[in-house]
């Protein structure tokens, strides 16, 4: 089928199939490499992307359901203000380590500090409740949102 | 490959359900993972696949002054930030997976999934929600309890889409939310238990309480309930309302957990519920 939807501010007109993976059109036929696939049950949130503004895993959206939207992958903020003061933020509070989960946890963090642009700890734990990462023991990822969200003060 | 339709008007979706006898997929949390296919490899869904998410008449919360009518398409993230919904439910659905799942799932799709670990469902079960189901022949209503018949299965027929549930509106003071599973976050529940009173000078004008994950559909048990109505709260013996729901707690082993530590702790939830009223006399 066709459809349209709008990748990090570009209108993309794509022929499909309907119950294709929206991780798998972005990653194979978009080349956008950035969203990974960790469990792909939506378990883990290494595939997290806004959707409408929504923060989603993509691994669970059959591609139909895009068209019309508008979607943000890690590649589309990493250009932006807030995605720099994010990126500067993660890398002075060693937020990443293997770095696999730290594009979900950019977004996850993108998505909470527009709804809570000065969160405390407990609003942070529970922002990041869905992405799940195997090396920091997620303390340096809390350090990281907090640094970001005072650097950025106003940008959200 | 499958055919599809996401359609924005319930009577063209109703249409072509009854035509295909299709798959409906709102928010896919479950059936992307039932149906899970690997990257570069076709999807597993064989059937018709009727899309939900787009249908406009099912995204909105209707307000019948003592009840609320809940579209199919409403998501739990919506629900979880709209004050018209029980506080109760409301805490239920917060602790359901994580954030990105809940902008995704939707409250019907938890009731059609009819999990015995739907967390959703301990809380509808206690405000007597009925569902709504709608075919190209007609709607009917259905109280919950009767359209969940076990683990995975209801009575809805191939030709129809649960369109809404109706809620109470009721906001409780006395209420009372747990969730037991092995962290706070994406765990599928080992139990729940959701319960509220209502109380006039300390008698129990009303007290209902659910379980869930402790047998094959949701436990509520109105006849115990009315045991304890009526009576002085600072006078219910805790043991007494625990033997009470004792046989009604038919728990399985499984991956999650034991038989054994179900009970025995859904037990000791029930008592706690009654215990912290006590306390905060």
């Amino acid at each position: 089928m066709k459809i349209e939807m709008t990748v990090n501010g570009e209108l993309r007109k794509l022929d499909v199939n309907p119950l294709s993976r929206l991780l798998d059109i972005l990653r194979n036929d978009l080349s956008l490499t950035g969203t990974k696939e960790g469990c792909g049950e939506g378990e883990c949130g290494a595939c997290s992307a806004l959707m409408n503004g929504l923060l989603v895993n993509t691994c669970l959206i059959p591609i139909a359901q895009c068209d019309g939207s508008e979607i943000l992958t890690i590649e589309g903020l990493a250009s932006s203000k807030r995605g720099e003061v994010l990126t500067e933020a993660f890398a002075e509070a060693h937020s990443v380590q293997c770095g696999f989960c730290t594009p979900g946890m950019v977004l996850a963090a993108e998505s909470l500090l527009r709804k809570t642009p000065k969160p405390d700890e407990q609003q942070i734990r529970e922002g990041l409740a869905g992405n799940i990462c195997r090396c920091t023991g997620y303390d340096m990822i809390i350090d990281g949102i907090q640094l970001a969200a005072e650097k950025g003060d106003g940008l959200w | 490959m499958v055919e599809t339709l996401r359609p924005r008007k319930l009577d063209e979706a109703l249409t072509w359900l009854s035509e295909r006898k299709a798959l409906p997929l709102a928010g896919g949390t479950d059936l992307m993972v039932h149906f899970r296919n690997y990257t570069g490899t076709d999807s597993l869904i064989v059937r018709p696949v009727l899309f939900t998410d787009a249908i406009d008449e099912l995204h909105s919360v209707e307000d019948l002054g003592d009840s609320l009518k809940i579209g199919a398409a409403c998501l739990l993230s919506e629900l979880e930030n709209n004050e018209l919904v029980p506080s109760l439910l409301r805490q239920a659905i917060s602790q359901i997976a994580a954030p990105a799942l809940r902008n995704r799932a939707t409250l019907a799709g938890n009731v059609c999934n009819a999990s015995p670990a739907g967390d959703s469902l301990p809380p509808l079960y206690l405000y007597d929600s009925h569902v709504v189901l709608a075919s190209s022949s007609g709607t009917r209503t259905i109280p919950l309890v009767d359209f969940i018949t076990g683990p995975g299965k209801t009575i809805r027929t191939d030709d129809e889409l649960l369109t809404h549930i109706l809620v109470s509106k009721s906001q409780n003071e006395k209420i009372y939310y747990r969730k037991v599973g092995t962290r706070a976050a994406n765990a599928l529940s080992k139990l729940t238990v959701a319960a509220f009173a209502e109380l006039e000078n300390n008698i129990i004008m009303d007290l209902r309480m659910a379980f869930g994950a402790v047998a094959p559909v949701v436990v509520r048990e109105r006849a115990v309930e009315i045991i304890f109505i009526g009576k002085s709260i600072d006078q219910v013996d805790l043991d007494e309302f625990r033997q009470a729901y004792a046989p009604h707690i038919r728990p399985i082993d499984d991956q999650r957990s034991t038989a054994l530590y179900r009970k025995e702790v859904a037990l000791n939830l029930a008592g706690d519920f009654i215990r912290k009223i006590q306390e905060n006399l």
